[in-house]
């Protein structure tokens, strides 16, 4: 159904667009300086003496709620504002192959900004002996959550032709995944007396539950086919959104 | 080329386009005119396949734009109205890039866009990006995708809209130049447009088709020959506190 030509050209324009403005390098500098303040400052890296990168996995949750949203909210609603979604939308190419290469170009543009933290990883095997394949779960299991913070976004910026409006959604909805799996979130809704059950069938719905387990080294396809389904999931509520919002 | 039946569309409880058929041949340059909000660049919309008809639909070429879009869309060149385009890019890489979604690749890819620049007269501006550019190149450009793959079909939306004198003559002199071998719609509510480019025209109002003639005959339903005068008598039915 998808034809990988029509896919890779609207990812190359797609991607290349968010580097024909200096936002895109302002927004690389603020997602490692932020990753690193977090990661050194708040987590105390270096006071742990311990060599592995849970510190720095653990807030990659909190820095993708705050600026995957800020990557992804352009991506339909700048077509909007313009109208070259009428051009786009009028070109031999399927909804979903437009979709679809939005998406990855947004979710490789995250990637670079994942990429580009590896001093981090030199860093600790330089001062200890880490465990590699640890670290190497640890970015599968970063990569697929930004995949599927990137999914939501796109859904988010399908809804209206205000950026602003794009970005707000998207991080409600990231947040609203997020904390339903976050531990201090948990135990309070445990402590009202809400079943331990329930509590746990939402818990294990969240970006969070199953991030957890990859940023300690276990890799479970359960947690790869979670974030896929989501990212397939947000990307056909997408589909749905565009195809009946598309004049407006 | 392009058979349009029954077309209609309703946004909400408007009705935007009531039941809209024609056909457009291979060398005719069909004039789409109408007041402002008749339904025109909704009938377009849906011709081109960017927004669904509530009923009815649209033939390219053979190809039903519901049934089969692809093969549709790649029949057809649309300028949309205000001629959109990507501003941050540079006229040869936006022109590079409809090619590629166009299917050309490697040097065919090249020579496509090169003719094209040349033949809208972009030479000079190709390597700056779109948004420095004057209303006229803008305009120009996105023609320029419009015919990138010469298309068989060419639909255009208010294609003059917004431009001085001088610029409206060269894009009329490109839409004449293509007349001969392609079926084209242009609409307008510029009415000296028809004289100047078209073979017959066709007359919305309220969403409804409300002539389908030649210009001269057109012109013939007046005494004095005046299009604005029958023009008004076709869309103003309801007199002057329709205005």
């Amino acid at each position: 159904m998808c034809n990988v030509k029509n896919i890779k050209s609207i990812f190359e324009r797609e991607f290349k667009s968010y580097f024909d403005s200096p936002v895109a390098y302002v927004f690389l500098v603020a997602f490692l300086v932020l990753i690193g303040f977090l990661t050194f400052g708040v987590a105390m890296f270096y006071e742990r003496r311990q060599a592995n990168l849970m510190p720095f996995f653990f807030w990659h949750p909190w820095v993708y709620l705050l600026l995957v949203p800020a990557a992804t909210m352009g991506l339909w609603a700048e077509e909007r504002r313009t109208g070259t979604i009428e051009l786009l939308l009028t070109l031999p190419v399927t909804l979903a192959e437009t979709l679809v290469a939005k998406f990855l170009a947004a979710w490789a543009f995250i990637g670079i900004a994942l990429a580009l933290t590896f001093p981090i990883v030199l860093t600790t095997a330089w001062l200890g002996n880490p465990d590699m394949g640890a670290i190497f779960c640890g970015y599968l299991g970063s990569l697929l959550l930004s995949g599927a913070c990137v999914a939501i976004g796109v859904f988010a910026s399908a809804l209206s032709r205000s950026q602003v409006i794009g970005f707000v959604i998207a991080l409600a909805i990231c947040l609203f995944m997020l904390i339903i799996g976050f531990d201090p979130v948990i135990n309070a809704v445990a402590g009202w007396g809400v079943p331990a059950g329930l509590v746990d069938a939402v818990a294990s719905c969240s970006l969070m539950r199953h991030f957890d387990a990859m940023r300690r080294g276990v890799i479970d396809f359960h947690d790869i086919g979670y974030y896929v389904s989501v990212i397939l999931f947000m990307l056909a509520a997408a589909h749905v959104v565009t195809d009946n919002r598309k004049a407006s | 080329m392009l058979t349009v039946s029954n077309l209609k569309k309703n946004f909400g409880p408007i009705q935007a386009v009531k039941d809209v058929s024609f056909t457009v041949e291979k060398g005719e340059v069909l004039g789409f005119l109408g007041p402002n909000g008749a339904g025109k660049s909704t009938t377009m919309r849906m011709i081109t396949g960017f927004i669904p008809p509530t009923a009815g639909t649209a033939t390219i070429c053979g190809h039903d734009i519901l049934t089969e879009p692809v093969a549709a869309k790649a029949c057809i060149g649309y300028l949309p109205e205000n001629a959109p385009s990507y501003h941050t890019m540079t006229v040869t890489d936006f022109l590079t890039f409809i090619g590629k979604v166009r299917g050309y690749t490697g040097q065919e890819l090249k020579d496509q866009v090169e003719s094209v620049i040349k033949k809208s007269r972009l030479e000079t501006v190709r390597n700056q990006t779109i948004e420095t550019l004057s209303k006229g190149y803008r305009q120009r450009t996105c023609f320029a995708q419009a015919i990138l793959h010469d298309p068989p079909v060419l639909i255009m939306d208010e294609p003059t809209d917004g431009l001085d004198p001088n610029q409206k003559f060269v894009v009329r002199e490109m839409i004449k130049e293509m007349a001969a071998d392609k079926a084209i719609i242009v609409s307008t509510h510029i009415l000296e447009e028809v004289d100047a480019v078209c073979t017959r025209v066709i007359v919305i109002a309220d969403g409804e088709v409300v002539a389908n003639a030649t210009p001269a005959e057109l012109r013939a339903q007046d005494p004095q020959g005046r299009l604005d005068v029958v023009f008004r008598n076709l869309t103003m039915t309801e007199g002057v506190s329709h205005v």
